[in-house]
């Protein structure tokens, strides 16, 4: 039976760990590779790599930090951060990623979701959205939540599905950081629309709201960040809980 | 030993090498068919559309070496597809190892397609270590050879297909040995010792 998936997420700055609280404060958790393999052995299922650097200088580096991870990590991974080309991706697939997130460019640029999954297939395409409530409707917002636009949650990722992304990643904006667990009522709204798996991001505080995020928010994966970089939740211990919970986990 | 990688347009080529390296093993990545024909074993990777893939290999003449090899194969995901005889995927003629049809997925109930993420193997015959038996591995796909005469291994997904298989010097697997964790370096090393 497939199984749903656990992801740790590593927010990269200049080839460092770091993750934003509420997306904006900075905290170093480390180096990457080494973090990325413990997370492998721990029974990681995949894991999300986000190059936050801000100059294209830093970027160029990023590909090589990618064969780096690609390398010691025997789980398939997701790489991106300011992709907004083919050109950009062909590197980081050929640096042994198995898949690219894409989100602000793509908001910009819908052709991009076409353009990426042509040539390279659906399966290795990730959109990633990230929508606050607003005024009761969810508002698509990019270059890392600063942005509000005139996109909506549902809609978007239903053009993206069309337009041939091979997976939704949806971070709440409202729930992350919070700890107070994850979006459930619009991530099963994105289940029922959708016939692509939806990863669940933003909120994760106890072991709990990844049952939750399951059953009510009928997600096919759930990422989360610094509560495993910090320990907090221990990937074998949330592993072991949720299987006794009858959720579906790779327990090799 | 020594093992090659057949280089072709397939996606996996890097994360397939790495595993090897992580195993330890020596190999060679090589479209050349004097370097392929004598290494002792061969890995025919795969990741990608069928059709293009196999007018790649053709244009290479790899569509010619690949069934004429007498040395150990093992085809992995869209590489154990194309050594079947057609794919659905844009009504492809594939290698023919294999005389079995690749379908599509139709999604039924919660089910999607491609199947995507771990699944478990059960284990069918010989060639796989025995401790591969209900060991999760890692699959992405839309396509599927129905279980059939030269099935190894059997996973369910909307029907029960095959995860892996053999015949004669050719063996092949659905998943991504090399992105499956300890299941993959079973599966890997199981093909080592054949």
């Amino acid at each position: 039976m497939l199984t749903k998936r656990i992801i740790p997420c590593l927010d990269i700055k200049d080839g460092r760990t770091v993750k934003g609280i509420n997306f904006v404060n900075i905290r170093d958790a480390g180096d990457p590779v080494e973090l990325g393999a413990t997370y492998a052995q721990q029974g990681a299922d995949e894991l999300v790599f986000l190059d936050i650097s801000a100059t294209n200088e830093q970027r160029k580096t990023f590909a090589s930090l990618v064969k780096d991870i690609a390398r010691q990590i025997n789980i398939p991974f997701t790489v991106g951060g300011g992709i907004s080309s083919v050109a950009d991706v062909a590197p980081l697939l050929e640096a042994g990623a198995d898949k690219v997130s894409i989100n602000s460019a793509a908001v910009r640029n819908p052709n991009l979701i076409d353009e990426l999954s042509k040539a390279f297939g659906a399966q290795c395409i990730v959109l990633a959205i990230d929508a606050r409530k607003i005024d009761n409707a969810w508002t698509v917002h990019t270059h890392g939540g600063k942005n509000a636009t005139d996109k909506k949650l549902f809609t978007w990722a239903k053009e993206g599905q069309e337009r041939g992304a091979g997976e939704i990643l949806f971070t709440s904006m409202d729930h992350d950081g919070t700890k107070a667990g994850f979006a459930n009522d619009p991530l099963s709204k994105l289940h029922d629309l959708l016939q692509i798996p939806v990863i669940a991001s933003g909120g994760a505080g106890t072991k709990e709201h990844f049952i939750d995020a399951f059953i009510l928010g009928k997600a096919d994966a759930a990422l989360a960040a610094s509560i495993f970089h910090f320990g907090e939740i221990k990937i074998p211990e949330l592993k072991a809980f949720l299987n006794t919970k009858n959720i579906t986990m790779r327990m090799n | 030993m020594k093992l090659a990688i057949i280089k072709y347009n397939a996606g996996n080529i890097q994360s397939v090498s790495f595993a090897l390296e992580r195993l330890g093993v020596d190999f060679t990545i090589t479209d050349n068919a004097e370097e392929i024909m004598k290494a002792d074993k061969v890995l025919f990777p795969g990741v990608g559309e069928a059709s293009t893939t196999m007018r790649y290999l053709r244009d290479k003449k790899l569509d010619q070496l690949v069934p004429a090899l007498k040395q150990p194969v093992l085809g992995i995901c869209l590489g154990m597809q194309l050594m079947c005889r057609h794919s659905e995927e844009n009504d492809t003629t594939c290698m023919g190892i294999f005389d079995e049809e690749v379908k599509l997925f139709v999604p039924k109930d919660d089910l999607k397609v491609p199947h995507m993420g771990w699944n478990n193997v059960v284990k069918a015959n010989g060639w796989l270590d025995p401790a591969i038996e209900n060991q999760y591995a890692y699959f992405v796909h839309s396509y599927y050879v129905p279980v059939n005469s030269y099935t190894s291994a059997v996973t369910e997904y909307i029907t029960p297909f095959s995860s892996a298989m053999h015949r004669d010097n050719f063996y092949a697997a659905q998943f991504h040995p090399e992105k499956s964790a300890k299941a993959g370096e079973l599966v890997l090393k199981s093909f080592l010792k054949v």
